[in-house]
């Protein structure tokens, strides 16, 4: 019944008077006055502490940035969803969001966004798109559809006092958790950072990783099969033998912290930096990654289709992607991001910047890091998660 | 204007429950705005979810026998220690302890007991540790340290209930009577004082057990989650971002209301049970073992006390530490890092939340007071029928009639939003305020109005100007309660408030999965200081109004 009205506001959306972000000109003066309501969670500080920077530098321009502190970004998405289904197709109360996997996924599929805007942003001319997993995201094109803005990747957090060789491959990992029981555990999927640990091993243990580029099919149970067994034999041996698991990232880092755990997975690279400043770790705590490379992803702004200030979010999207906030955000003491920008794009005196920051003590540095591995489709994350709840998150 | 106000409140308290609990059963069979149409899907999807044996049972022996602890507890305190200077310290010890929330309890407790805590540390630094022993003592899978907790936190709250009732039982004649007969003190009073004490606190009794089977904040940090309480488990459905989950919660929510009057049915049971043994052992004359009763009643007291009393100076610390880790006893450094960093957003919401906490109690002072007016007025008395419907919102698990009310709210267009949570506040404080004014407002010598009448007072001006005056000390005490209980509220304020409305209940759970203990330490303080607060004001307001009226400083 819904799919003719969808098919109705596709075609009425060229109707309406939207900017055209090819005619850049056009849209600075639009922006003008304009006020952008960024859905953004808000649940870390530092985050918080830079989108207020971010309002700051785009005042120059004439918008208003207010930032709307979300606890989930679904939240944001089902606001969305449900302006269109009350027919509010323009004057709507989003203007932005920082998204990425399954909600693009799911806000795309149903065209809840505006677009394509983000490669002709003046500043695309700097990202790095050949390089960086800046135009999928989770496997889906992004097709203009959201504009990025910071790279994230895994890495293992591990006491180098106590762990001098941390284990680099999913084997070594179960080597070194039985040798050492009791000592690793990792946050509790459904979470996304436990649903990640999962990913992680499953890419280690596939015969071929390619598989995972496609959505879930019939023969899951035969390419999750040593994920499983890998798992099986792992749980027994974790923090508390497997009967309880922190229940999010932090906690994690404060089982390490009070010398519960000796290893953690993070999904930023500069965490363990930040948090040896704010006593959240020992001084000891370094980062590493696997032999065989970690999963990473980039983090995006999206611009809804009945946004009020499409124009505003377009130049919030902009000053994002501009070097100065670009290397402000990879400052370790700011957010310790990493960027999207392409060193080789940058002006001479841009690139030295980059190059003169000073990543942090337990901060990989890019070459460290290596090349992301793609996350796979969403619908593995969803599924592997439902499973391990099945298998693991319920006792006998 | 005053007439139907009794009605009025009635409504109030039993409108959002039962409406709730309509808004919650429709959507678990399929009907109601998300539905698809009568089905019993939702059903089937609960008792499909492989974890909800364990869940049930956690349910069922997390409050049975945390209530059944506080309350052997209490009576022992009660039986050996009343009247003496050591029951004086240990009431002091525990009445505060009545207003540190739920969640900065659980928090503390949680530090102090892990195997990293800061007991544990103890023989760690004697025996040279240098790692902790990886032991499953904060949630385990029986759900002990979750008991626990419970019991800790439900004794002030049953001693107070019981101390305040132990007036109206005659208990000095009782005693003196099975004294003479050769009983010891313990054994006394528990044949012949608490059985009649039993019947006047059944119902406050009864709110502890629902309240232990069906909380989330206490069980999220202490009760296991390989799989939690069944609670926990609804409300992570209720939150589930996936809005089709909504119809599981409220099947979820359907099976924890029938475990709880299960459990109501069985606790009747089991009083029926103990009064027929009791009686036989009446008869029986038989004594007890007192020095060992009056030796468990005394250190099971002291330990509660403590173990609160030491999770809180535990948050306190950590909340100014640099770097402290397993075993230091101590932080290596103190820091006012930590405070710069959170105290400013934490004294934001904490504003907001005594606002909130401000604006729940005025309304239900107001009807409060004007129901006991209404009674004295016209003299529609509460019965002991109306007395049920008081304990109703108390006596329902929250996470039962929450979710249908979110729902039966959303359909008439009332989505998530700021009045929305004070209503639903004013649900859960009206009923501590009432329990706290009643008293003292009907004790209040009538003989005074009636000089005033005869002076030319008309009835509104004897309310005013003398009847409310001369209550302030309880007025201000059933503000202070009514405040505390608001402060205190984690499942109303996340419901209804779409996870919108932040008060310091919301994020000190909140940032308990977080694990930064720092962060928790400042929001557990904060919160508990937020609950403190009006209390502070409550004895020292009537000490400064009324320093000149020595005759009004101890009404």
């Amino acid at each position: 019944m819904r799919l003719p009205l969808i098919a109705a506001l596709a075609l009425a959306t060229p109707a309406f008077a939207e900017p055209d972000p090819t005619d850049w000109d056009a849209v600075l003066a639009e922006a003008e006055g304009q006020t952008v309501y960024w859905h953004a969670w808000g649940g870390s500080t530092t985050t918080n502490d830079f989108i207020a920077w971010i309002g700051e530098q785009v005042a120059e321009q004439g918008v208003t940035l207010e930032h709307v502190k979300l606890a989930d970004t679904a939240d944001a998405v089902s606001l969305v969803l449900s302006e269109r289904q009350a027919g509010k197709t323009e004057g709507g109360s989003v203007d932005l969001i920082w998204i990425n996997g399954a909600n693009f996924a799911s806000m795309k599929e149903q065209g809840l966004l505006f677009g394509p805007f983000a490669e002709a942003l003046p500043n695309w001319r700097f990202v790095d798109a050949g390089g960086k997993t800046v135009t999928t995201d989770f496997t889906i094109p992004t097709e203009g559809y959201e504009s990025p803005w910071a790279m994230a990747q895994v890495v293992f957090i591990h006491d180098s006092e106590r762990v001098a060789e941390p284990p680099a491959t999913a084997e070594a990992l179960l080597d070194w958790a039985q040798a050492n029981p009791g000592r690793f555990t990792f946050p509790q999927p459904p979470d996304f950072l436990g649903t990640t640990f999962l990913k992680q091993m499953l890419i280690e243990l596939v015969e071929d990783p390619a598989v995972l580029q496609q959505p879930v099919g019939d023969d899951y149970a035969e390419i999750a099969a040593p994920l499983w067994a890998f798992m099986d034999d792992l749980t027994p041996v974790l923090w508390r033998e497997g009967r309880a698991y922190p229940q999010t990232g932090p906690r994690q880092l404060q089982l390490m912290n009070d010398g519960e755990v000796d290893i953690a997975i993070s999904f930023s690279p500069g965490e363990a930096t930040a948090a040896i400043a704010n006593y959240e770790l020992p001084a000891t705590a370094r980062t590493y990654v696997l032999e065989a490379g970690t999963l990473g992803n980039a983090s995006f702004v999206a611009i809804p289709f009945n946004a009020n200030a499409k124009a505003g979010a377009m130049v919030v999207a902009d000053t994002l992607l501009s070097p100065e906030a670009q290397l402000r955000a990879q400052m370790p003491d700011v957010l310790g991001y990493g960027t999207v920008l392409d060193m080789d794009a940058l002006s001479e005196a841009d690139r030295a910047a980059f190059d003169a920051l000073d990543l942090g003590v337990a901060t990989l540095s890019p070459e460290e890091l290596g090349q992301a591995l793609p996350e796979p489709h969403p619908s593995w994350a969803e599924r592997l998660a439902a499973d391990w709840v099945a298998r693991y998150g319920v006792a006998n | 204007m005053l007439r139907p106000l009794p009605l009025a409140t009635a409504a109030i308290l039993s409108g959002p429950v039962l409406l709730g609990l309509l808004g919650t059963v429709l959507p678990a069979v399929g009907l109601g705005p998300l539905g698809t149409g009568l089905t019993l899907d939702p059903v089937r999807e609960v008792l499909a979810w492989p974890g909800l044996p364990q869940a049930m049972a956690l349910s069922l022996t997390s409050g049975l026998l945390s209530t059944l602890g506080a309350l052997a507890v209490a009576m022992l305190i009660l039986a050996g220690w009343h009247g003496t200077r050591a029951f004086t310290l240990l009431e002091r010890l525990l009445s505060p302890l009545l207003a540190v929330p739920h969640a900065a309890a659980a928090l503390g407790l949680a530090f102090l007991i892990a195997p990293s805590g800061w007991i544990a540390r103890l023989p760690a630094l004697a025996l040279g540790w240098d790692v902790p022993p990886d032991l499953l003592i904060v949630q385990d899978r029986l759900g002990l340290a979750l008991t626990a907790g419970l019991i800790a936190k439900e004794l002030p709250f049953l001693l107070l209930m019981m101390l305040a009732a132990l007036g109206q039982t005659d208990q000095r004649r009782r005693m003196a009577v099975a004294r003479s007969l050769g009983q010891g003190r313990v054994a006394g009073w528990v044949k012949t004082v608490f059985p009649s004490l039993y019947a006047q606190v059944r119902l406050p009794v009864l709110v502890v057990l629902v309240y232990a089977m069906t909380n989330v904040d206490v069980a999220l940090i202490l009760g296991p989650n390989t799989p939690p309480t069944l609670s926990v488990q609804v409300t992570r459905w209720m939150t589930d971002p996936d809005l089709g989950q909504r119809a599981v919660a409220a099947a979820g929510a359907v099976v924890q209301l029938g475990l709880v009057l299960a459990a109501l049915l069985a606790w009747q049971m089991g009083e029926r049970l103990t009064a027929r043994l009791g009686r036989a052992w009446v008869w029986s004359g038989r004594g007890l073992a007192e020095r060992a009763a009056r030796a468990a009643g005394l250190a099971l007291g002291v330990l509660s006390a403590l173990s609160i009393l030491l999770g809180i100076a535990a948050l306190a610390l950590w909340s100014v530490a640099a770097g402290w880790r397993f075993p230091d006893l101590v932080p290596e450094a103190l820091s006012a890092r930590n405070w710069m960093r959170f105290g400013p957003e934490m004294l934001e919401v904490a504003g907001d939340t005594l606002a909130l906490a401000a604006v729940s109690t005025a309304v239900s002072l107001l009807l409060v007071i004007g129901c006991l007016e209404a009674e004295h007025r016209f003299g529609l008395t509460v019965g002991q029928r109306a007395l049920w419907l008081l304990y109703l919102p108390l006596l329902i698990p929250q996470v039962a009639f929450l979710p249908g009310l979110v729902a039966a709210a959303g359909s008439v267009g009332l989505g998530p939003s700021w009045p929305l949570v004070a209503l639903g506040h004013v649900v859960f404080v009206l009923p501590y305020v009432f329990l706290s004014l009643s008293g003292p407002f009907r004790a209040w010598d009538g003989r005074l109005a009636r000089v005033a009448a005869g002076l030319g007072a008309r009835p509104d001006a004897v309310l005013w100007r003398l009847r409310l005056p001369m209550l302030l000390a309880p007025v201000l005490t059933a503000v202070a309660v009514g405040m505390a209980v608001s402060v205190g509220q984690y499942l109303p304020t996340l419901l209804l408030g779409g996870g919108r409305v932040s008060t310091l209940a919301t994020e000190a759970v909140a940032l308990a999965a977080g694990g930064n203990r720092r962060a928790i330490g400042i929001w557990g303080l904060g919160q508990t200081l937020a609950a403190f607060l009006p209390f502070a004001l409550a004895l020292l307001v009537p000490a400064l109004v009324w320093r000149d009226r020595r005759g009004l400083r101890h009404g």
